[in-house]
């Protein structure tokens, strides 16, 4: 057997559906005021933290939830998910990973996670999140030494509140739509990113998300900040136990890169995408955004979304400095039942803005893709362009795939392009590779990674190798 | 509105001659109008141009009463010169005449009491209302193996004497296996701040092809919505060209369905805007069987305060592998007031196809007008040639060169 095929064989099925029996700590069921004062109390929060909560809380009573997706999915019942699920062992949170549960890192090892010392070679800083807590961070001491403050939310909200305070809700504001202000509302934890002026990150920053309790959902909420001319490249994974019911994932994104900054972020997501029935697998209804503050700051999305039932987000750049630049990369694959609909947002406010987009989305089986996207210049924007390529893949004829791009140019100095196209992997290609020696699945995957090849190069080189393999993988036996 | 739509319902009753079950059909229809209202911008597809809005801004109260039965005296001098031509007349919606001088008259059936079809997919609130008001329907006809000699002008005039109405259009056409229309509609208004609402179905059979070309070239204040509905057969072809300048807010909405195997359709349309005006076109073409084909083209150019629309669907259904889908928009923005839209969506289900769509908008390209003045034109004349060149390239497209070289004419481009 050589190594892909042996890859293949390990994660034929999703080899994350595990589920680790570990004692845990649940608000009661139901989102109602009390619930948020227990979660905001059992993290022993300040009392703005609080108010920002139940002011969210009051908001969510007047919104509806949207429905213009096109993937539907049944009525959620937000009364009948628990928003708050930790381990019992983090209740007094732990000094060092020495005292974390073994189970906890046992979990993690089994994810392929490093959290221990000794695998920490690869010069990755990671936090964990687990369900609703943080329940590690790594590399700390030496992020620190360099001013840079790289921490779970709830530890930040205790340890930083100005910088909390100042920035939280500014990009994503309690006012935004349903998903992002039941985040707001109902948040449990998540990453928080401070690179202070002129520090160049020297590592990757990463999270790692995991919902293993059932009848949950995870709520978590990142805060990312780049000070005056720093740099920093952030990575997020994600993987859930497979279960029959469909749990739900609303996390709230922020970024704020000042002048000069820098902000790359990456996400390979891969939760649970339901078996090949369409049961079960996670609902992803994320929204993230960034804006562009500063003069000459730079915002760069990159996504390889292979996992979830349902993923519904549009990591969107607001380019509001002049000179400031959004970038965004993605591949989306669609296999059995799993249905996207995601894209990005490009809103230029600032002189001589630039944006460029390129989409890749692969729809197989009896999948449903689309994508949305939205391209505005503002009137005040001179001088700004905008470069889009969405690219489709079609295999087998009971999948769909779906271009739906809004184009506003209100400024005449402003160019916008836009591209798409959709076909099927041609008989061409295909023979070509065969005739070389290339068994027909082999062959699919060349040509599919040769199709994603622009995003892929965009990805830090350790996520890369692994999004590569990934692809391949989720179109396992989409072909033939 | 509601208490205004409702009298001047009752009115039209009284003074025409329409059948008791007629009156219970059209009240239904009237019904489901004031329920929905004009589309606001609530609607996906009305998001860019929300007609409930520009009719409040810029007509405030529609009345809806028209009296049809006075008939109205034919201008001759709107006639279209040096080309000879069937005409169907409308004056303030009302048709006041029709004449086929030039063809067989045994192979055109013309029938007025035609029971329209009260469905077309995609369609909105507009088609209720017109066909709660729509007095009369006219379908036209080809039989089997006919081409008409002469293209079919449609005059749609209005005079002075109608302001602040609504007129309710509708025209029902049926090309048999084999036959060949030709179809210009030309906007001709006198009067001003009326919402004319133009429903048009075409149900092309096996062979058949369709030429429809529609002008909308002299400036007015009216608002004006058309629907299109074209129903393809095998092989058959039909071909749009929309020049979209005149009324202050228009909005072409061409539905296709391509249902017969081989079967293709094309669009193609200018925007040439100004002074607020605000203008649309909506395109669904919906590729329903193997080996369909369609192209669509539009570009606009964009001067002071005006803005442009484009929203263009492709559907491709399971069944219709072999689908060759493009769309192409592009614009060219004037002024710093000026604005461009677009949506351009793929739908696609069958995976054996070839749909791609682009769109590009931005400012005259300065490399080529200092190319242009090196050679010793002005900045105006430099200008005037790209933009001319710009939209040639649209006009070029239209097959019959009879009515290429009536419309070159009529929008001053040379060659």
């Amino acid at each position: 057997m050589n190594t892909r095929e042996k890859d293949i064989e390990n994660l034929k099925d999703y080899k994350y559906g595990f589920s680790t029996d570990i004692e845990n700590i649940r608000a009661p069921k139901g989102l109602n005021e009390d619930v948020i004062k227990f979660i905001s109390n059992i993290k022993k929060e300040p009392k703005w933290m609080l108010d920002f909560r139940l002011k969210s809380f009051k908001r969510l009573q007047n919104l509806k939830e949207p429905d213009w997706q096109k993937p539907k999915y049944p009525k959620i019942d937000y009364q009948d998910l628990y928003y708050y699920s930790a381990p019992k062992s983090m209740s007094d949170k732990p000094k060092s990973l020495d005292e974390l549960d073994p189970k906890l890192l046992e979990t993690y090892k089994k994810l392929g996670i490093p959290l221990q010392e000794q695998a920490r070679l690869n010069g990755i800083a990671i936090d964990a999140v687990f369900d609703s807590v943080s329940v590690a961070t790594t590399f700390k001491d030496e992020l620190t030494k360099q001013g840079i403050i790289f921490c779970s939310m709830s530890e930040a909200i205790q340890k930083h509140p100005d910088l909390v305070k100042k920035y939280l809700g500014t990009v994503i504001p309690t006012t935004d739509h349903f998903f992002a202000t039941l985040n707001s509302a109902v948040f449990t934890d998540g990453s928080f990113v401070y690179i202070p002026e002129g520090v160049r990150c020297p590592m990757e920053l990463s999270t790692y998300f995991r919902i293993n309790a059932s009848q949950t959902g995870q709520f978590e909420r990142t805060l990312i900040i780049a000070d005056k001319g720093s740099y920093v490249s952030y990575l997020e994974g994600c993987t859930a136990p497979m279960r029959d019911e469909n749990q739900l994932h609303a996390a709230n994104v922020e970024l704020i890169a000042l002048d000069d900054a820098e902000i790359k972020y990456s996400t390979v997501q891969n939760w649970y995408p339901g078996d090949e029935n369409g049961k079960g697998g996670i609902y992803n209804f994320v929204t993230k955004r960034g804006l562009c503050k500063g003069r000459n700051s730079k915002i760069s999305w990159t996504q390889v979304e292979t996992g979830s039932a349902i993923t519904w987000k549009y990591p969107s750049c607001i380019l509001k400095g002049d000179n400031s630049i959004g970038e965004f990369y993605s591949i989306a694959i669609t296999n059995n039942h799993q249905k996207a609909d995601t894209g990005t947002k490009m809103i230029h406010l600032g002189k001589n803005t630039k944006s460029k987009i390129i989409s890749k989305g692969i729809s197989a089986g009896f999948s449903d893709m689309t994508y949305r996207g939205l391209v505005d210049i503002n009137p005040k924007a001179k001088n700004s362009s905008n470069y889009t390529q969405c690219d489709s893949l079609l295999m087998g004829n009971k999948c769909g795939a779906h271009t739906v791009p809004y184009i506003k140019n209100k400024n005449f100095n402003s160019n916008i392009a836009h591209e798409a196209t959709t076909s099927k992997i041609s008989e061409e290609q295909l023979h070509y590779c065969q005739q070389r020696g290339l068994n027909s699945e082999e062959a699919v995957g060349l040509i599919v990674n040769g199709f994603c090849k622009e995003v892929l190069q965009q990805l830090p080189m350790e996520f890369a190798v692994e999004a590569q393999k990934l692809v391949g993988i989720s179109l396992e036996g989409s072909v033939g | 509105m509601t208490e205004q739509i409702k009298t001047d319902f009752e009115k039209i009753v009284k003074t025409s001659a329409f059948s008791e079950k007629d009156v219970v059909l059209k009240k239904k229809y009237l019904n489901r109008f004031i329920e929905s209202g004009f589309p606001s911008r609530k609607l996906e597809n009305w998001k860019f141009s929300d007609l409930n809005q520009i009719i409040k801004k810029n007509i405030g109260e529609l009345s809806f009463y028209n009296n049809d039965t006075i008939p109205n005296k034919v201008d001759t001098s709107i006639f279209v010169e040096g080309l000879e031509h069937n005409k169907i007349i409308f004056i303030n919606g009302r048709v006041e005449k029709i004449d086929f001088t030039y063809e067989d008259q045994d192979k055109i059936k013309i029938n007025d009491d035609f029971k329209f079809l009260d469905e077309f997919s995609n369609s909105n609130s507009l088609l209720s209302l017109n066909n709660a008001f729509a007095n009369k329907c006219y379908k036209i006809t080809l039989k089997k193996g006919y081409s008409m000699k002469k293209p079919l002008v449609i005059y749609h005039t209005t005079n002075e004497k109608i302001k602040s109405r609504n007129i309710n259009l509708r025209l029902e056409f049926e090309l048999e296996q084999n036959s060949f229309l030709r179809t210009i509609d030309l906007f001709k208004d006198e009067a001003e701040n009326n919402f004319i609402n133009i429903f048009y179905n075409f149900d092309l059979k096996e062979d058949a092809i369709l030429k429809n070309y529609k002008i909308d070239k002299v400036i007015n204040q009216n608002i004006r919505y058309s629907y299109n509905n074209i129903e393809q057969g095998k092989n058959s072809v039909s071909e749009t060209f929309i020049l979209s300048s005149g009324s202050n807010f228009s909005k072409n909405e061409i539905n296709c369905n391509l249902k017969g195997e081989y079967s293709s359709a094309f669009i193609n349309g200018i925007f040439s805007l100004n002074n607020e005006q605000h203008h649309e076109v909506r395109t669904i073409i919906n590729h329903l069987i193997e080996n369909t084909k369609s192209y669509q083209l539009i570009k606009s150019v964009l001067g002071k305060n005006s803005k442009s629309v484009y929203q263009g669907k492709i559907f491709v259904d399971t069944k219709a592998q072999k689908t060759d889908g493009y769309q192409l928009s592009k614009a060219i923005l004037l002024d710093e007031t000026s604005e461009f839209n677009a949506k351009p969506e793929l739908e696609i289900y069958a995976d054996d196809v070839k749909c791609s769509h682009g769109s590009a908008s931005g400012s005259l390209d300065e490399n080529s007008i200092f190319y242009l003045m090196s050679r010793g034109l002005n900045y105006q004349q430099s200008k005037e040639l790209l933009i001319n060149g710009y939209l040639l390239d649209v006009v070029e497209k239209i097959t019959d060169s009879e009515i290429k070289n009536l419309i070159k004419s009529m929008i001053g481009i040379r060659e």
